[in-house]
């Protein structure tokens, strides 16, 4: 039985560049208003500690596809190829649990 | 995650050959630079058919950039087909300010060109055109050169920009200090990237004057310093507002925009006076510390803490943080130059690296230079320029820096007065290559704009129709983007190809556009068949300023074409120990002392300040306490967007819906005290003009702080005065201030100005591009 892919976002290490944003509108050729990942802010916003909140995190869309063609030629989904923080990855569920398990802020999507 | 490019990518998608076939497309692996404006130089595979480029992918085998785009990058097909891009070039019909133009040949554009240089050159003398660009496009060494060996003018200059307040400052003083410039070292000279054995994790950075994650300065990829951050390099952030980089630094001091000065001389004084700094360095390689030592008493962190709005024990905090890090490492920025004091701030950060022993090691602060050596700058031609013309450069009568030739340009103020005065000699043409200065860079962008229209002929050159062209230009010459171009890119290392991919209509490249003039009007000094043979030359263009490292190369552009991404054997750190900075090849650094000038000797001779030194911005509360009361808010100008390049892409439809309106930050209890909500347009204004912008909270800002976007003007509006694109509607450059910079000329106050902001309203609303060029400016309708 073939596993389940999803995407999995570093996202203490995301910078809010936007890159994957328009990657996937250039990809799946979205028109204006349109995303198949969005992305979403928390702050800066000033905690209890005096310290800053200032967080970005990427959702995947009902339309994202993974990049089924870029996937099936070999390629990465162009989100995580071109994400400038180089806080994302693609693989099965069950490898990417693995590896969430070992980071401080992470999130795991399975978009489709 | 730090990545090993070679690892974990697939060799059966992406190839080391430089084209491939793929499917119905050629892939090509080369570089992107400019059009579209960038600093950076990422390793880009586009994928064409027929002669079009259908999509573009980031390389992953590239150690420059890993596969990764920014924005503008991802979006290049939609900018590359612009339905609006200049196809042609156009003569203009009718008056300036119109958008009326003909369709012409090259050559009966090349026919007019030749024509009025000729003329000029007969009548008036060659220093009489001035040719500019805009700021780190792939023209800086392309425009200098067809200035001085084509037009025979030492008038190369950064369009109207005051101050020289964009990378020069800090570039002249690198000479003065130590020969050099210095970069934060994030293992970007090493093909093996942060795999080379000899790279060292930098244990702090501090980060000031810029937020390299969107600016990408100076080729510098912002997003290597979050590699770091990963592996475990700790931040010093100084910023007014807390960027995202900021929020994840372990120290950040919130000061008030222009006074970054008082506090690295601060930190230099803790550093100093507890004893911290590297004794060994300080003994065996630099010239001057006990007057440094003795200038640096005047700044207590009490002081400087009081002048920057900080707490004085959070500049003792970095300053042991930064001078016990092993290594620590610098990545300073475009604002360190925007102040009066840019060059004692850049004095002072230099200071800083050198005295904690960080210049030139493993992951501290690197003394780059270009790969091969390569003439890729201003200076580029210079040495086709007669001594006597040289003397004639704007600006060198009151700079001495100027007249050295260390950033070989005029000073765009010197130039603005000679146009406006006749003195010392009139300006009777301007080549503007890829530069909009009324939409940015110029400061006092009103009066910039009546300058350039007083002069008799101008030529613009650039890739869309600008407020500029609409303003001044007789002639608009189509400019290729990048995948239209064979052209190169070091600034610094690696050495990098640039290969022509597709065309668009007429459009042609900088490269072909300088060797079509130069071949008309000085064919000796253009000896080059096409420009394939030009870029082997430039290539091959090393040495001509250092004599021994890095060697030049004698490789051809099709053979880099081929390599795509070259990374010269030469690369070395601590090279002063080495005998690899001076020309005579003895250890030390290229200096008259042959150490880092913490006292500079050049400066005692000309009479400037040779120490670091912190000059208030000239119109502050503190300077200015009277005009403060009616503008009593400290405006900064120009943080970077994800989106634009300065003044470009506002045409982008992607970039466009992900950024629509100018923006204004400000902090939510100054807008509450204002009836200001969130999404507002308000005016921001101060004595010497206004301009609307949408405002954004941002908490992190003091009260007394706001800071505005640059560069605005909106290509969907009518582009013919007196709406003119409403170039002047949203610019901030309504507000800044030409002519007034430091005693070098250099540095000027773009990013510490004073303001007042209000709502706009149905009753206060109006045009200011109206205002600008039907009503005589802002002061007569006041």
């Amino acid at each position: 039985m073939s596993s389940k892919y999803g995407l999995l976002v570093d996202y203490n290490w995301c910078t809010g560049c936007h890159s994957c944003e328009i990657a996937c509108k250039v990809e799946l050729g979205l028109a204006e208003g349109q995303y198949g990942i969005k992305l979403f802010a928390d702050g800066p916003r000033q905690l209890p500690s005096g310290r800053w909140e200032y967080t970005y995190l990427p959702v995947p869309t009902s339309l994202c596809n993974l990049c089924e063609d870029r996937v099936a030629m070999g390629k990465l989904p162009t989100c995580v190829h071109h994400c400038q923080a180089a806080c994302m990855s693609f693989g099965t569920v069950e490898e990417l649990a693995k590896v969430a398990a070992g980071k401080p802020k992470s999130s795991l999507f399975v978009p489709c | 995650m730090m990545r090993d490019e070679l690892e974990g990518v697939n060799k059966s998608v992406y190839k080391t050959d430089w084209q491939w076939q793929e499917g119905e497309y050629t892939v090509t692996r080369t570089n992107q630079w400019t059009a579209p404006g960038c600093h950076n130089g990422c390793s880009v595979l586009y994928y064409t058919k027929d002669g079009k480029v259908e999509k573009i992918e980031g390389d992953p085998l590239s150690p420059y950039n890993q596969g990764r785009l920014c924005m503008r990058c991802i979006d290049m097909v939609e900018i590359v087909n612009h339905p609006e891009r200049l196809k042609y070039p156009l003569r203009r019909v009718g008056e300036r300010g119109g958008n009326d133009w003909e369709r012409i040949t090259w050559d009966e554009a090349y026919d007019e060109i030749e024509k009025n240089v000729r003329q000029i050159q007969e009548e008036f003398g060659p220093e009489c055109i001035v040719s500019m660009q805009g700021t780190g496009r792939n023209i800086c060494w392309q425009t200098p050169y067809l200035s001085y060996s084509a037009f025979g003018s030492p008038n190369f200059v950064l369009g109207f920009l005051s101050g020289d307040a964009c990378y020069l400052p800090r570039t002249t003083i690198g000479h003065c200090f130590m020969g050099d410039f210095m970069v934060a070292d994030c293992s970007q000279h090493l093909e093996r990237r942060y795999q080379d054995p000899e790279y060292v994790l930098p244990e702090y950075m501090l980060i000031v004057g810029n937020n390299p994650l969107i600016s990408n300065g100076d080729g510098f990829f912002g997003h290597w310093v979050v590699d770091l951050m990963k592996e475990g390099t700790k931040l010093i952030v100084i910023d007014p507002s807390c960027t995202w980089l900021a929020s994840k630094a372990d120290h950040w001091l919130r000061v008030r925009p222009g006074t970054d000065a008082a506090v690295i001389i601060a930190m230099l004084n803790v550093i100093i006076n507890e004893d911290l700094y590297d004794h060994d360095f300080v003994e065996n390689w630099c010239y001057g510390f006990d007057e440094l030592k003795e200038r640096v008493q005047e700044y207590t962190p009490e002081r400087a803490a009081e002048i920057a709005w900080i707490d004085a024990e959070d500049i003792r905090a970095a300053a042991r943080a930064f001078a016990k890090a092993m290594p620590a490492s610098i990545q300073w920025g475009l604002k360190v130059d925007q102040t009066v004091c840019g060059i004692p701030l850049a004095h002072a950060l230099l200071s800083l690296g050198a005295i904690c022993g960080d210049l030139d090691v493993p992951g501290g602060c690197m003394i780059p230079r270009c790969a091969y050596d390569i003439s890729d700058s201003y200076g580029c031609g210079l040495w086709n320029v007669p001594d006597e013309m040289l003397q004639k450069m704007l600006g060198v009568e009151t700079s001495p820096l100027h007249a050295l030739g260390f950033d070989p340009t005029a000073n765009g103020d010197t130039v603005l007065q000679a146009i406006e005065t006749g003195k010392p000699y009139p300006i009777k043409m301007l080549f503007i290559q890829s530069t909009n200065p009324i939409a940015n860079m110029a400061a006092d962008a009103p009066r910039v704009y009546n300058a350039m229209r007083s002069v008799p002929f101008n030529v613009v050159v650039d890739a869309f129709m600008t407020p500029t062209a609409i303003a001044c230009a007789d002639l608009v010459l189509p400019c290729a983007m990048s995948c239209e171009r064979n052209s190169g890119r070091v600034w610094w290392w690696p050495l990098r190809s640039i290969v022509k991919v597709s065309e668009y209509h007429e459009a042609k490249s900088d490269e072909q556009i300088i060797l079509d003039i130069g071949k008309r009007l000085n064919p000796r000094l253009f000896p080059w068949k096409d420009d394939v043979e030009l870029m082997t030359w430039w290539v091959q263009s090393g040495n001509r300023f250092h004599a021994g490292w890095p060697a030049k190369t004698d490789q051809t552009f099709p053979e880099l074409v081929e390599k795509v991404i070259d990374w010269p054997e030469d690369w070395a750190y601590r090279k002063y120990e080495k005998g690899l900075l001076r020309d005579d090849g003895q250890p030390g650094f290229n200096t008259n002392s042959g150490k880092c000038e913490l006292y500079l000797t050049l400066f005692e001779a000309w009479g400037f300040d040779p120490l670091p030194y912190y000059e208030e911005p000239p119109e502050s509360p503190v300077s200015t306490p009277e005009l403060s009361e009616e503008y009593p808010l400290v405006l900064t100008t120009g943080a970077r967007t994800w989106e634009y390049f300065h003044s470009e892409e506002r045409q982008v439809p992607r970039l466009r819906e992900s950024h629509p309106d100018p923006l204004t930050d400000m902090h939510p209890d100054t807008a509450a005290a204002l009836g200001i909500v969130e999404g507002d347009w308000a005016w921001v204004e101060n004595m010497r003009g206004k301009c609307k912008q949408r405002i954004r909270f941002n908490p992190t800002l003091h009260p007394k702080v706001v800071r505005s976007e640059h560069g605005w003007w909106f290509p969907e509006r009518e582009g013919a005065e007196p709406d003119i694109f409403g170039v002047f509607d949203s610019n901030i450059n309504n507000l800044t201030v030409q002519g007034v910079t430091g005693p070098t000329l250099y540095g000027a106050p773009y990013a510490n100005q004073i303001c007042k902001v209000y709502l706009v309203t149905k009753e206060n609303d109006c045009s200011p591009s109206e205002i600008v060029t039907r009503k005589g400016g802002f002061q007569n309708v006041k």
